[in-house]
Order: structure tokens, then sequence, then C-alpha cells
């Protein structure tokens, strides 16, 4: 199988290595440099649990090889808490119970960090759009969607939801 | 007593490590010097084995073994996977071997394993292997497979039918000799799998120092598996410890033992190195258990006023080619129908069919759905038929609150009499009717006719045996940090054990929420345990966690008595601390406690003083516990291409009392969104020799964001007066009724064209055939 070297920047830290050129993206970042928190629920594009930002931009990191990363700079769910502390959107995913088993939840969170970057002001139903694209099948969604305008309300400057709920 | 936390929205403890990426599912789990495995599956329904060359396999670089049954050890390689839950309805109690020896009887079936060094090179060498088979013909639907001479689906078995049984009470014939009318209604339903996002897997770790095999799985049950392994290895039960760690969603097809979780195992066990098997979706597809079709032929007997007198029928069950669960998901479903009603003559039989399919065990509702779906029909039939509204035909028939406690006159599932505990049925209606402002609905609809839209609304109410035994333990012991140690047989899949849990006990230790260490779904943790099915958790360790704690706040208090000198009434216990409220309010930490109560090496404890604080509880409950509900779904349909938007959806909900109405309010919303699949979207397809046409979600849909709104939720709480906590089951009760409700709401929003539906999923498709065979066509484009 053919190998390639790649270089890729992930939450700011820079990983040279070479892999197998059919190393998906996903598998490079959950098994070759140990970040669990991007998922694998389908493999085959749909259900989103594995949605990373690059280089700004949402993707599916398995339907993307590694090698196609070169270059690039990747954010996982493990860069959007980097020292520890949530974020906003993290937060209002506590406070709203946005999530369950947890498992679509590093891909929701990916997505609605992209619609809040881009539209700081998202309607119900932008957000309900904005996420068709990752599937999950604890919560009915609507934590999810009440956690996303909570946290743009909060980014806006608002109190939002009292965070010590 | 300190902080109150039962009934509060406390947000849950599991959340922080699950949204910084810091959670723990089985693929998260490295060990050194693991290898990956990948499973050889039948292409076909059904097939004689001739043969399995591995060596095409086995050349390749990378691959370290091609396992076949013949290469498993005893008793495993001949001893099929255990029937959890025998009955003796049950004719053919056929269950499946690990690996399959002789014949194939479904696509996916495992047939030989691969182990390599990587999930790529595995994937490769098992495409490469080569297995002969002779093809045979499949039972496929279930109606035919029921008939003499068709194809069977096992090649050794004279029948299809597995069991047939009859569930009955009252004189049925009577009732509809004297009906002023009779209705009949023929139904088919199918319902799809539980598709968790994260799919199955499995980790096994034999250390040779301990002779401990380790076996991390991505189960609801993991004592119930530990125990089968132990059986399938001929191991003793404490030389294997089972491990769910974060799981990624349940639904019921997780509460099953696989074949997967023997071989992975024996693989570990063979080759000396951990082995890791992470399912992908098309296995899940092909592979994980399911529930599917059933065929209703109901018939209802009612008086002038449209009260029941009766009811009877016949219902058809695709098991599928094996009964790991026994036949609990027809027994239910056939238990399920009276439901809320009155109905004083009852009959229902049951014909459970083999075919070449993937097993059918319960998912979410466990046959519930299809049962509430065959008798709200009927009444919506009746309210139809006799022009009464279809909420106060319903209303005429509730079981009264002071009926209760209320013999329906069956057994349940449980073994014990069909007995309602409590509940106010014709309360959470009304709270349901109201919310939905049921009241003014047609004047919405005309208004939306007004404009060319097609609204309509539904209502199903349903009764739910919840909180099944046999039982579930908790420990509480505190440690000398002054952290309170947990552990327990329930497991975690997202329904928030830990922090339920955690508010029953925290309350009673008076330690502070953060200050609880729990060990969930680790059979190391605790001696006996059994998971989570039947929305179990709460009512069994719920209980078990309270009566622990209990006993743990009395040891402290008692310790802290004769170690402070103090009155024990005096005594209150808070953030884990120990005072006295008089004098100088001295005080001692849990922590102090824990080491006081360890003694000294050598001396006798007091007298009345345990070894350590600590208590392990396992509640047993005398019977199922039941909830109830009444969901109203309003719909918009697109007649024209038969798209159905659910524009509201409200449910009235009795879970007894309600530990934590976050939790449970998300459990009901998750709930209705699986039902919205059920009634709309999710078919699991098959062709007429058994092969699988859906295996991707390309194929088989899941309800998006844009497809479930947020329901609108009222708590009926009656006090469970079996349990300690006064509580019921709250994580099926949002899906059972939700197909009914919602095809309630498409008839009824296409009244217009006196269209009717007798299905789920009702597809887009379904829709528009049946709108063009009552001619709404030629209606619509003459208007």
């Amino acid at each position: 199988m053919g190998k390639q070297g790649t270089l890729i920047t992930v939450n700011g830290k820079s990983y040279g290595r070479v892999v197998d050129a059919r190393l998906t993206l996903a598998d490079f970042l959950r098994h070759e440099i140990n970040l669990t928190g991007t998922h694998l629920g389908c493999e085959h594009g749909v259900c989103g649990a594995c949605t990373v930002l690059v280089d700004g931009r949402s993707a599916r990191s398995c339907l993307m090889f590694a090698v196609q990363a070169n270059g690039c700079e990747v954010t996982t769910v493990e860069g959007l808490a980097p020292d520890g502390k949530l974020s906003v959107l993290q937060q209002a995913f506590i406070d709203n119970h946005g999530l369950q088993c947890g498992f679509c939840t590093p891909g929701m969170l990916i997505t609605l960090t992209e619609l809040l970057r881009e539209r700081p002001q998202p309607s119900e139903q932008e957000v309900r759009e904005a996420i068709t694209g990752n599937l999950c099948r604890c919560t009915g969604y609507a934590g999810i969607v009440k956690a996303a305008l909570d946290a743009a309300q909060r980014l806006r400057g608002g109190a939002g939801k009292a965070g010590t709920a | 007593m300190g902080v109150k936390h039962f009934g509060a929205r406390v947000t849950r403890l599991e959340d922080p490590a699950l949204l910084a990426g810091r959670g723990r599912f089985v693929d998260d789990v490295k060990l050194h010097g693991v290898l990956h495995a990948c499973f050889v599956r039948s292409p076909h329904a059904h097939a004689k084995l001739r043969g399995c060359d591995p060596r095409a396999a086995l050349v390749l670089p990378g691959v370290h073994a091609v396992l076949t049954a013949d290469d498993l050890p005893e008793p495993m390689r001949d001893q099929p996977l255990p029937l959890l839950l025998p009955n003796p309805a049950l004719t053919t109690p056929r269950t499946q071997l690990a690996l399959a020896r002789d014949e194939v009887t479904y696509v996916g079936q495992a047939i030989a394993v691969v182990i390599a060094d990587t999930r790529y090179i595995a994937e490769d060498a098992a495409a490469a292997l080569i297995v002969q088979y002779d093809v045979l013909p499949a039972a496929s639907d279930c109606r035919a497979a029921a008939e003499q001479g068709a194809p069977r689906a096992h090649s050794d078995l004279d029948s299809n039918v597995a069991s047939t049984f009859r569930l009955a009470y009252g004189d049925t014939d009577r009732a509809f000799a004297d009906a002023a009318h009779v209705f009949n209604e023929e139904l088919w339903q199918h319902r799809g799998g539980g598709m968790a996002i994260e799919t199955r897997a499995v980790l096994a770790h034999h250390d040779p120092v301990s002779d401990v095999l380790t076996v991390w799985s991505g189960t609801q049950t993991p004592h119930i598996g530990r125990r089968t392994l132990a059986d399938l290895l001929g191991r003793d039960l404490q030389s294997i410890r089972m491990i769910a760690p974060d799981v990624g969603g349940g639904f019921g097809p997780k509460a099953i033992f696989y074949p997967e979780e023997a071989v992975i195992p024996a693989a570990a066990l063979k080759l000396g190195r951990p082995v890791k098997w992470i399912e992908d979706r098309r296995e899940h597809f092909l592979c994980a258990t399911q529930e599917r079709d059933q065929y209703w032929q109901v018939a209802i007997a009612v008086d002038a006023e449209g009260k029941i007198l009766g009811l009877r029928g016949r219902m058809l069950h695709d098991t599928g080619a094996f009964v790991p669960w026994g036949i609990v998901m027809p027994y239910i479903a056939a238990s399920t129908v009276p439901g809320p009603y009155v109905v004083p003559a009852y009959q229902l039989d049951t014909v459970v069919v083999l075919t070449n399919k993937v097993p059918t065990t319960p998912v979410r509702g466990a046959g519930r759905p299809q049962a509430v779906f065959a008798m709200e029909r009927l009444m919506d039939r009746v309210a139809r038929e006799l022009d009464i509204d279809r909420a106060e035909v319903r209303h005429r028939n509730l079981i009264q609150p002071e009926q209760m406690p209320y013999a329906v006159g069956l057994l349940f599932r449980d073994g014990k009499p069909l007995v309602y505990d409590s509940g106010d049925y014709p309360r959470g209606q009304q709270e349901a009717l109201a919310l939905a402002e049921y009241e003014n609905f047609r004047e919405r609809q005309k208004a939306a006719l007004d404009q060319g839209r097609f609204i309509g609304i539904g209502l199903a109410n349903y009764v739910e045996g919840t909180g099944l035994g046999p039982f579930e333990g908790v420990t509480v012991r505190v440690l000398p940090s002054g952290k309170v140690a947990v552990a327990t047989g329930a497991t975690n899949q997202g329904q928030g054990t830990r922090t339920t849990l955690s508010q029953i006990i925290a309350e009673q230790v008076g330690c502070r929420l953060d200050d609880i260490v729990m060990t969930i779904g680790d059979t190391a943790a605790i001696s006996q345990g059994v998971g989570a099915f039947a929305s179990r958790q709460a009512v069994n360790a719920g209980s078990s966690a309270l009566v622990a704690s209990q006993s743990v706040r009395k040891q402290l208090i008692a310790l802290t008595a004769r170690t402070l000198g103090v009155s024990e009434i005096d005594i209150e216990l808070e953030d884990g601390m120990a005072m006295s409220r008089r004098g100088n309010k001295p005080s001692i930490s849990f922590g102090d406690l824990a080491r006081l109560a360890q003694g000294i090496p050598g001396v006798s404890l007091p007298a009345g003083q345990a070894a350590g604080i600590e208590h392990t509880a396992y509640y047993t409950p005398l019977q199922a516990a039941y909830c109830s509900g009444t969901h109203v779904a309003e719909v918009q349909v697109d007649a024209m291409t038969g798209g159905v938007k659910v524009l509201r959806y409200t449910v009235a909900h009795d879970a007894g009392r309600v530990i934590n109405p976050l939790i449970v309010d998300g459990q009901v919303q998750g709930g209705v969104a699986h039902g919205i699949g059920n009634a709309l979207l999710e078919w699991m397809r098959y062709d007429a020799n058994a092969q699988p046409l859906t295996t991707s979600f390309a194929d088989y849909m899941l309800p998006m964001s844009t497809d479930v709104p947020t329901c609108a939720i009222a708590h009926v709480e009656t006090v469970n007066p079996l349990n300690p906590l006064g509580v019921k089951g709250a994580g099926e009760g949002g899906t059972i009724p939700a197909p009914a409700a919602i095809v309630a709401a498409i008839e009824d929003a296409l009244s217009p064209f006196g269209v009717h539906f007798a299905e789920t999923p009702l597809t887009p498709e379904r829709i528009v055939a049946a709108m063009r065979a009552a001619g709404a066509y030629e209606r619509l484009f003459a208007a």
C-alpha cells in the first residue's frame, strides 16, 4: 500500500506523519495522533459525527484522506476547549441538555461553531437547517437547537440562559 | 437533610467530558499490540456452507489469523448463543452459533473472522477469503413463510412457525354477538432498527499474569454478557471482566449478546494479543437486531355509544432467523393492546414466524408502538363510524383513576398479572388536549384549508409496563478521601444514569454531587447486575440507590454520634461533613469517619460498628411499573407530493415522580423523534430473496433536525405505590404512541379526500398512492 508523507496542523499543533495513502483523515486524527473526540458513526458521509473544520470549513473527516489534508489547518472538538475551559457553545449544551450519549456531539459542536461564526444571529430554522447533516438519535434535536440559539445570544453579549442552571 | 436534588433540573455530570472530546467509547480505548478484526459474512439469505478457503487472505502481509467455527474453543464451537428469555409457547427456541458451521440463514451472518495489524488490512483479507455456498430458497415475507410448503428458514425444520400463543380474557364471542357495531382493520406495521450513532464495538484483552480476560463492549448489559461469555468459553465468572464504557446510544439492540462478543475474546485468547472489532454501519444494518414487520387483523365490538365491548384478532410477527430474546416482543405487543381502556373481553392469537433475516429483539418500545397503533386505529375508526369526536370516544372508554389498581386480566411479560399500579388517564388526556389547543383545532384547520394547506390533528393514548426486574444493584461507600464511591450494574447509553443516581444519593448521604465517584457498566465494580432495557433503571437502580444511601446515612450518623459524643437526632450531614446542631457544633468529615470505620489493626470494633461505611442494595420490584400518556400530533400534508411536516407535537406523560425534569424531558423528546422516524421514514427493506435493500443512511432515513419539532410536554405525576421512589419508566413512552398519533393526523389532514391509512411507516409514495386511489387528484384539479 502506498505511503505518503503528510503534515497537518491540528488545533494549532503540527503533526508530520508518513501514512497509508488510503488512511482517512478521521482515522489519522483518532489513531495516529490519538485525538479520539472525533467520532465515526457511518463512514459514508451522512451522520456527520466525524465533522471537523478544515481550513475553517466544516468537512467530513470520514470522506477525506489524511493526505488530502496535507498543509491544512484542522480543528477538532478538542480544539474548542483548548485550556480545559468549555466554550460558550459547549456550556450552552450543558445548560440546555443538548446531548445524551454524546457520540454525535463533537460533530454537532463543530457544525454549529461554523454556523455561529458566520451567522451570529441565526433563526431557529437556520440552526435546524445547519445541522441537517448531523444525525442525533438520542435528543430529538430540541436541546441542541436551544443550545445553539442560547449560545448565539450569549456570544452577542446577551445574558442568555443563566449559566448556573 | 442537605441540598434538595430529587426533582431538580440538575445539569448532567456526564456532559463536560463528552463535550470536550474526552469521552471514552470502546474504540477510544488504546491497548499496546492490539490487532484488528473483520468478519466474513454471508452474502446469501439462506445457503449451505460448502467450505472456506483462507489461503488468499492469509498470504496478505499483516494478516495474523483467519478463524472459522472449527477454530473456536469448546464449548463455543458447537454451543449456540443462549436464549435469554425462554417461554413455554416458544416451540422452536433456535439461536445462532458464534460462527456459522453448516448453514447460513441471513445476510450478514458471521462465518469467519480475519485478524490483522490494521482494520484496513483485515477488510482486504476478508474480501479475499473464498467461501463456497449452495444457495437455498429463502423465507422472506412472513405471511408467505407462515404457509405450508413455503421455503424453510432453516433446512432442518418442518415449519417456519416458531410459536403460536393466545392471550385472552372475558367472553369475546358474546361481546361480538351483542355488539351494536363491529369494525375490522387490517394493519401492516414495520419498525426499523435502533440505529444508535455509535455502532457496536468489542475489544478483548487477556492478561496471562492474572488470567483475567477483560472485554470492553458497547453493550447495555455487561453483567449478562460476562455470564454468557463465561458459559461459552468454559471459564470461571471471576476470570472475566466486562466493561461497557461510554456507549453511544442503545435503544434496545445493544441489550442482547452477539456473536462478535464471543468471537473477539476467543480470538484474543488464541492469539495472545488484544483484539478489537468496530462494526461498520453496513454491518449494523445487516447484523444488529431490529424489530421489523407485524401484520394485524383486528376487530372491535362497541355499543351504540362507542363503548368497547370486546376486541379480538390475529397478529403475525416476523421474528427473523433466530429468537435470542424469545417471543418477548410479540408477547409485549399482545399484552399492551387494551392499554388505558376498559376492554371487557379480549382475545389475540399471535403467530411468530421465522424468516431468513437478521433476528428481531426489542427496539425502543419493544412491540408496544405496534399494539398502540392497532388499538388507536380502532378507536379512530369507531369515532369516524359513529360520528363521535376522537377524544370523546377515548374519554368514554378510559380507565378511571378510582379503578386503580386495575387488573387487565392478562399476564404481563414479567410473569405477573397485568395490574396497573396507578395513573390518571383522563387527566393525562385532558392535559395533552389543552396544551395542544385541540378544542379550537377545527378553526385552525379551516383557516389553513382556506389557504390551500391541509393540516390535521391526531391523538393516541398508551400504557407501558416499565421498570422490569429481576433487580439492579447499587453500592454506596464512603472513602477515606471523603468522596463517595458508587458502583452499579445499571448502564448508561445517554440516559444520564450517573446524574440521576447521584441526585438520589447526594441528597441522602449529604455530599456534593461532584464528590460522587461512580463506576457504571463494569462487572468488576459490583457482583450482580442486569443492565438497561424496558425503561427499568430509575425504578430498579434508583430504588437501590435510595436504600443503599439511606443505610450509609444511618451508618454515618451512628459513627458520628459515638465519635463526637453527641445525640444522633442532632446530627446533620452536609457537603461531606457530619455536624451536631447543638453546643459548639462539633463536626467531623466523612473522610475521617471512613478512616475510623476501618478500625485499628488487632483492636475490636465497638459493638454495632460494621467494617467500613458502605452498603449494597439490590432492589427487586414486585411487578412492572405502568407509566402512561397521551400524545397529540399536528401535521401538514402536501397533497401533491405526500410530504408530511410535523408542525406541533404535544405530550402528557406520567412517569411517576420525576427525579430530573431536564433528563425526563430529553427522554420524551428523543423518544418522539424515534417515533416520528417509525411513523414516516424508517423502513428496512428486503427483497423477495430476503436480500437487504437499505444498508446505508442514504437508503434508510433517520429523522433530521428539520423533521422533529420541539415538543410541548406536561408531566402528570401519579406516585407509583410499589417502589420507594414512586417512579415509573421514562425511556420509551416518547416513542410508543407517536406513529398512531401521526398517522391519525395525516388521515385527518386529508379527510376532505376520504383516504384512510393502516400502516407505518407512512411514506410519501404510499400517501400519494392512497390519494390517487381515492380519486383525490381529479377533485383537486377540477377545483
